[in-house]
């Protein structure tokens, strides 16, 4: 495993000043300086480092459980006539794939002499992995999580308390995770030396982007390596994956990016439809703007305004998007869809019927669009399947009445 | 001259300069604090225009700004607001905001509005160094636009170097490291402001964050040029019944 960390020279990763195209970049206020610039001086020579990888690769493997596995989904695969594979993120350790950025982080964390860790979380997912690792190194852990959240995804709640994370409710705006992150922002700034924010999606100013892009790169490094056991080629027709700000996305995507022949399908939330006024269709309904520090696409107002999004699944409830999405979308390489509610719920259904895998909403997304891709039987299509849904129970039998 | 050189020329002392929100706590109220502000004493006023998502910001600032924004406030009706205002006001008037609003009014739209209504300078902390340096400093220029940047107790020397040589106007001196409105002790920092001093840079120093009475003013005062009020202000005209004699009175407090 190489962290993708001497893989920069596509067009469609970061340049030397932290933009893809004309996203990305770090629009902070001078109180976040030098922290981030710390981090932009040492995220890739600590990463570069040996002893980190090793110590990456073996907590991935014994602690993660893994590589994933590549999961051939048959009953699927017949239902729409093609071959769909699986990337079983869900079975990581804490059940998605945000872990993999965490491991990576907390150990950055440690070679910065942090003592303190802070998190933004929309799911939980992120919450949860963050505080898993800080139990693992024994630091401190603050999550920050939106109080509509804190409702949605109660199981997590309980997960992180019961690691030892104090969960603080973000009360302001939307109250849901750009809230969060608003919150966990100004805990930085007011705590600029012995704290480590540990983002968890490829938001965020530089080098966050790209340093979670490459933690989350082993998804499709593995891909890549399991699909050509299993098919003989390394290629697959179609990669999807949901994209709230991206990261599971962002790994999904990452080896493949300059293989033009593999198309990159990222799926956004649609909410109650693209144009009624409760979505988080980033690509659909943003404009390029400034948000968390980042200039990318962005869900606001006229005026400038920030506007609150809607999904139901809190994961992707987020209206702005990766800076390295905004590339993809803008520049054509890739092709943004969007799966609303209801058919991340019916697909969310399917799955687990069909092939006794219960997904997390925010990946259920993916799934739901399998149906309009008009694929082909010889076409091979590899979803990333991010999570379990686990979490989602609540709302899956909420909607099964 | 650019009124805000013009002030520190004539009082190198004890400046200070006093953040509201505009359009807070009713949409008409922007120019009616101005005036207060003036009548009562101060040398220099910052207005600050509302976002959404201000990351800067404690909670007494980001109230303001939602319920600004609520009441309608928006950069267009700010300039409609300050149109005219030169008639009235004679100390320096600096905007201050995040710059994703900026960037949808465009940055040059935005600054031309800037100089025709007569608004001397610009505070935006989220907008890089480098961006401004290679993006939009001469268009700062052209309009006559000061902006100013922020320095902290964490910015390095050679840093504080290149802010103070791009900054025009003053330089923001932020009294700790935190978000606006937080009552960390400045005494704490009193290394920091030696620093600054001892630096001698060419650019006036404002202190800001944490000023909130005379006792914290005057605190501030003795390490530079003047000192800014944000959070006090704002709390204290919030639930006004007189917001002139409200404001006037704040002012003299910490003057008198
Ligand atoms: C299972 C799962 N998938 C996807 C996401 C969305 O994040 P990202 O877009 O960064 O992959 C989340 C976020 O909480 C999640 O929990």
């Amino acid at each position: 495993m190489d962290i993708a960390i001497n893989t920069s020279q596509s067009r469609y990763h970061v340049n030397e000043k932290g933009y893809y195209g004309e996203f990305g970049g770090a629009y902070i206020p001078e109180m976040l300086y030098p922290n981030v610039e710390e981090l932009r001086e040492n995220y890739l020579k600590i990463m570069r480092e040996p002893a980190f990888q090793q110590e990456f690769e073996q907590l991935l493997r014994d602690y993660v459980g893994r590589p994933s596995p590549l999961y051939f989904a048959s009953r699927l695969s017949e239902k729409y006539n093609t071959k769909i594979y699986l990337k079983r993120e869900d079975l990581n350790h804490t059940g998605a794939h945000k872990v993999n950025n965490t491991i990576g982080q907390i150990l950055l964390a440690r070679r910065l002499g942090k003592k303190r860790i802070i998190a933004e979380t929309g799911a939980g997912q992120h919450g949860v992995a963050t505080a898993t690792v800080c139990a693992l190194m024994g630091l401190e852990c603050i999550v920050y999580m939106g109080s509509v959240d804190i409702q949605r995804q109660a199981p997590n709640v309980a997960r992180m308390k019961m690691l030892g994370a104090t969960v603080v409710p973000a009360t302001s705006g939307s109250k849901t995770l750009k809230d969060a992150t608003n919150e966990a922002i100004r805990d930085w700034i007011n705590n600029p030396v012995d704290t480590h924010y540990i983002i968890g999606s490829v938001v965020g100013p530089h080098p966050y982007p790209d340093m979670v892009a490459r933690f989350q790169s082993v998804i499709s490094e593995e891909i890549k390596k399991q699909l050509l056991e299993k098919t003989g080629k390394a290629l697959p027709d179609y990669v999807i994956a949901c994209v709230g700000g991206g990261s599971n996305a962002a790994g999904a995507f990452f080896h493949f990016t300059d293989d033009e022949s593999v198309q990159l399908v990222a799926v956004e939330a649609a909410g109650k439809g693209v144009n009624s006024g409760f979505s988080a269709a980033t690509s659909q309904l943003g404009k390029p703007g400034v948000i968390h520090a980042s200039k990318t696409l962005l869900m606001q107002t006229d005026d400038g305004q920030i506007v609150e999004p809607h999904s139901i699944s809190a994961g992707l409830d987020y209206p702005g998007v990766g800076p390295l999405h905004a590339h993809l979308y803008t520049s054509g390489r890739g092709k943004f869809l969007n799966a609303t509610d209801d058919e991340a719920l019916a697909a969310a259904y399917e799955l687990s019927l069909l092939e006794g895998i219960i997904p997390a909403l925010e990946s259920a997304h993916a799934l739901a669009k399998l149906k309009d891709l008009d694929l082909q039987p010889d076409d091979v299509t590899v979803v990333c399947l991010s999570g379990r849904g686990d979490k989602d129970l609540e709302t899956y039998i909420k909607h099964l009445k | 001259m650019n009124r805000i050189d013009q002030l520190f020329q004539q009082k190198p002392k004890e400046v200070l300069n006093i953040y509201f929100t505009a359009g807070f706590p009713q949409i008409g109220d922007t120019l009616t604090v101005l005036q207060a502000l003036q009548d009562g004493g101060a040398d220099m006023a910052e207005i600050g225009m509302p976002f959404s998502d201000p990351l800067a910001d404690g909670p007494v600032i980001q109230d303001s700004s939602t319920r600004a924004i609520a009441n309608g406030m928006k950069i267009a009706v700010l300039f409609d607001q300050l149109n005219g205002f030169r008639d009235k006001i004679r100390i320096p008037v600096v905007l201050m905001g995040y710059i994703n609003p900026v960037l949808q009014y465009g940055v040059e739209n935005f600054l031309r509005s800037c100089q025709e209504v007569g608004v001397d300078g610009l505070i935006l902390p989220d907008l890089p160094m480098d961006e401004y340096e290679t993006e939009y400093k001469p268009l700062f220029e052209k309009y006559g636009q000061h902006l100013i940047f922020l320095v902290t107790p964490e910015t390095s020397e050679s840093r504080i170097r290149k802010i103070d040589s791009l900054s025009r106007g003053f330089v923001y001196a932020v009294s700790s490291s935190s978000t606006t409105g937080k009552d960390k002790d400045m005494r704490l920092q009193e290394s920091y402001f030696r620093k600054l001093q001892a630096m001698k840079l060419q650019n006036p120093v404002l202190v800001g964050f944490g000023i909130r009475d005379k006792a914290t003013f005057q605190t501030a005062c003795q390490f530079s040029n003047g000192a800014i009020i944000g959070s006090a202000f704002v709390k204290a005209i919030e639930n006004s019944a007189n917001l002139q004699e409200t404001v006037q009175t704040f002012v003299r407090n910490i003057k008198q």
